[in-house]
């Protein structure tokens, strides 16, 4: 392995990356948790093109750091979020969960830390939006249509389930 | 050829996956649950797009997985938030400790 621009830029985008991931662990108001992860998902849009994959990384500043933070910003404000109280006893609790992830993970680390596949030069980055296009209207024809179905299904199912139904309360309000 | 091995990338996306983890099933406000299952729906899609370079066979399939993952984790993200609002309208809570309607 030796030391290049693409190894920088990876070192610096994982970098942020955890350090989004700790901090929505460690911070103790909601709003700036969700607003740490943001870094987060940004810095993975860039891994994103290290991996030769534009137009995902694309997608993935729209919907994630766009959309999602939005929707979980908007679901923070609309409930109590000025609760920041800590749960009571559960101390051995989150040590035991604590354990048990560090277990996980060091089971999947032993697994992967010396995988390779011998890789070989690939074509991915050349008009990456229109081989995936390719590829979504002629192999993936069908999950695509199926997509836009679930996606009709949770935007229904959203409306009805946050409607307020309560005729009582809709007129006091 | 590249200079970042795959394993750099999954080992990424590993510590990604086991902060999401930890972060859902200690954290106590739901908004911060759902928050931290993206985390680790985002992490699986970085080894999906990490596989489709570096796999044993190149392709594009990885990406176009990773896209239709992407599109699902945004409608579970707007009903789990939709059946949140339902539940605090009734319950006047957030925090998932309080939500024990089950236990008797």
């Amino acid at each position: 392995m030796t030391f290049s621009g693409e190894l920088l830029a990876f070192l610096c985008l994982a970098l942020v990356a955890v350090i989004g991931g700790v901090l929505l662990l460690n911070l103790t108001k909601v709003v700036h948790m969700v607003v740490a992860l943001v870094f987060t998902f940004i810095s993975l849009a860039g891994i994103y093109v290290l991996l030769s994959a534009e137009f995902v990384a694309v997608v993935q500043v729209l919907i994630y750091s766009g959309a999602i933070t939005i929707i979980m910003l908007f679901g923070i404000m609309l409930t109590r979020h000025n609760d920041t109280s800590e749960p009571k006893g559960g101390a051995l609790k989150k040590i035991f969960l604590f354990l048990g992830v560090l277990g996980f993970g060091v089971a999947v680390y032993i697994g992967i830390y010396n995988l390779d596949f011998n890789p070989q030069a690939t074509t991915l980055h050349e008009n990456n939006t229109e081989q995936i296009g390719m590829a979504l209207y002629s192999k993936y024809i069908i999950p695509f249509e199926l997509t836009s179905v679930l996606l009709l299904v949770a935007l229904i199912g959203a409306i009805i389930l946050a409607k307020n139904d309560n005729k009582k309360e809709a007129d006091k309000e | 050829m590249s200079s970042v091995p795959v394993a750099a990338y999954l080992t990424l996306a590993l510590i990604l996956f086991c902060i999401g983890l930890y972060g859902a099933l200690t954290k106590r406000n739901t908004v911060i649950v759902l928050i931290s299952i993206e985390l680790m729906l985002n992490a699986v899609n970085i080894n999906l797009v990490a596989f489709s370079k570096f796999g044993m066979i190149p392709s594009i399939t990885g990406q176009v997985f990773a896209l239709f993952a992407i599109a699902v984790a945004a409608a579970e993200a707007a009903v789990g938030l939709a059946i949140l609002i339902a539940l605090y309208r009734n319950k006047k809570t957030v925090n998932i400790d309080e939500m024990n309607d089950l236990k008797s």
